[in-house]
């Protein structure tokens, strides 16, 4: 079974991405199976098993980093999907984290960026974007050739390595080559491990105690002219 | 080398099929496309600039020089072969125009020296097609609906510079459009023009003539058309001219129309 893991900030186009290659996966006879990761609330999983009738699952993090829930269940997810006799695993995650990467080695990573949001979106969200195999751009008919141009450079400027694919997800143009790479990639082993080194996290504001000020707090502290940002690999 | 475009085998929003299952545009060639609004003319053009391969609405089929365009055409965007003006008379990018102009040359351009003329040049030839001058320093959200056509349209013919251009509606958006046409007159590639300008689409060699989403047919400009583009220029000519008197708080008189007849 193949595994593969979109991420993005909210409403980027995630869902409607994924509807149409599942419709593409669908249609050339692979199972597919879905799950959604999201903080607070959701229906993706449900928009798309009354579409297209596929097995699929929903699970909130709540107080968990989403990237951290998606580590979590993966392994159950993986479970389910296999059990249900899929060929492909896709999830959606919101991906809020921005510092934790939501994929992993042996399944295809997979962000969604908005050609419509700001020129410094992808010089904000991290490791998502530079830990991903691929980086999705929707909503080109929203803006001209110039501005793609522009954004897809931005792109390349944080992430080198990432291949570019510019879709508009509401007629489906460009999804094919998305479908191939989720066909080019390998089944996933039984165990796998996140991609990238997750950023040293848990503080003790974490843990209930409520004092403003680093002074009085241990462990991981941070003070304002200790700058250190955690990028990823 | 591009020496044409194929486009092959589209279908109307109803599904019937182009009046002209394949038709050939040729290097140098100067094509109009023209309709009613909601026709299918920005869908044209955008069948081609996507390379469409029987999966957009249309159901066409795109061909570089008679084969399947190779794919660095959409990885690079430095061989990407076509230039799209869209109809878009705003920009969402929120960075200032010297740096979105570099930042696009940078990626179409490789030479430094050649990258730095390219847009002086550029800014420059916006400029003559506005009439506020664009600052480099302004922020390209703060741009004019006709000042953001103008940079698009010099953005598209020096830094992409390349052999298709496809311009959406080009007219309606307040530029100097006798000035537009003669600038990109000194470049040979194919033009594409959506329009409902008379002038241009009696400049061009052919049109292409949209109704509900499909070509209906191809009409080579005849010799009285092409005899009738010199009026109806100068006739576009006196007009502009008295709107940018009117436009600089001039008088105009009745020798403005002089030679009309
Ligand atoms: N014009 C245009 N709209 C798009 C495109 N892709 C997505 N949209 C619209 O953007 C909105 C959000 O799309 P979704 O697919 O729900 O986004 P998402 O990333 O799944 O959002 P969340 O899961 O809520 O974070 C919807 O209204 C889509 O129709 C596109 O390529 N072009
Ligand atoms: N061949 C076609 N098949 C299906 N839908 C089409 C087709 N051509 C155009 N459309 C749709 O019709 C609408 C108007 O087309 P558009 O290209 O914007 O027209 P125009 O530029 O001539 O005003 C758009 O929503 C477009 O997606
Ligand atoms: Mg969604
Ligand atoms: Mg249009
Ligand atoms: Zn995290
Ligand atoms: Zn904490």
């Amino acid at each position: 079974m193949k595994l593969a893991i979109c991420a993005g900030p909210a409403t980027t186009g995630k869902t409607a991405v994924l509807r149409h290659i599942i419709r593409k996966l669908k249609d050339s006879g692979q199972r597919v199976a879905f799950l959604k990761i999201d903080v607070q609330y959701a229906e993706e999983d449900e928009q798309f098993a009354r579409e297209f009738g596929i097995p699929t699952r929903k699970v909130y993090s709540g107080e968990l980093c989403p990237d951290h829930c998606n580590v979590m269940v993966l392994g159950d997810a993986m479970q389910w999907a296999r059990k249900a006799g899929s060929d492909v695993l896709l999830v959606e995650t919101a991906g809020l984290c921005l510092r934790c990467s939501p994929y992993v080695d042996g399944g295809l990573g997979m962000i969604v960026l908005e050609a419509t949001s700001g020129m410094n979106l992808p010089l904000k969200v991290g490791p998502m974007l530079s830990l991903a195999d691929i980086a999705v751009v929707t909503k080109i008919d929203r803006v001209s050739q110039a501005e793609r141009e522009v954004f897809r450079a931005r792109i390349q400027d944080v992430a080198p390595g990432v291949r570019i694919r510019e879709v508009n997800a509401l007629y489906g143009i460009g999804i094919d080559p998305l479908v191939d790479h989720i066909r080019a990639t390998p089944d996933a082993e039984e165990s796998m491990l996140l991609r990238g080194n997750p950023p040293v996290g848990t503080c003790t504001i974490c843990v209930g105690k409520k004092e403003i000020g680093w002074q009085s707090h241990f462990g991981v502290v941070r003070a304002l002219d200790n700058q250190t940002f955690y990028r990823g690999e | 080398m591009i020496d044409t475009i194929t486009i092959l085998n589209g279908h109307g929003r109803s599904g019937e099929a182009d009046a002209v299952p394949r038709l050939d545009l040729k290097m140098g060639d100067v094509v109009s496309i023209v309709g009613p609004t909601g026709s299918g003319k920005t869908t044209f053009i955008n069948d081609i600039e996507l390379f469409a391969d029987a999966n957009t609405p249309t159901g066409r089929r795109i061909l570089i020089n008679g084969e399947r365009p190779p794919t660095e055409y959409r990885d690079d965007p430095a061989r990407n072969p076509i230039a799209l003006i869209t109809q878009h008379t705003t920009f969402l990018s929120d960075l200032p125009v010297n740096e979105f102009l570099h930042t696009h040359a940078r990626i179409r351009i490789t030479n430094l020296v050649e990258r730095e003329t390219a847009i002086e040049r550029t800014l420059s030839f916006a400029n003559q097609l506005t009439g506020e001058p664009i600052a480099l320093e302004s922020r390209m959200t703060e741009l004019s609906g006709g000042q953001t056509r103008a940079l698009l349209i010099a953005d598209a013919t020096i830094i992409c510079n390349t052999p298709i251009v496809l311009l959406d509606e080009v007219e309606n958006a307040g530029i100097h459009r006798t000035r537009a046409l003669e600038l990109l007159r000194q470049y040979r590639k194919i033009f594409i023009f959506v329009t409902h300008d008379p002038r241009i689409a009696l400049l061009s060699d052919y049109r292409i003539v949209m109704q509900r989403g499909r070509i209906t047919q191809v009409l080579h400009t005849d010799a009285e058309e092409r005899k009738m583009a010199t009026v109806v220029s100068h006739l576009d000519d006196v007009l502009s001219n008295l709107r940018d008197k009117i436009r600089f708080g001039e008088r105009v008189t009745s020798v403005e129309l002089e030679g009309l007849a």
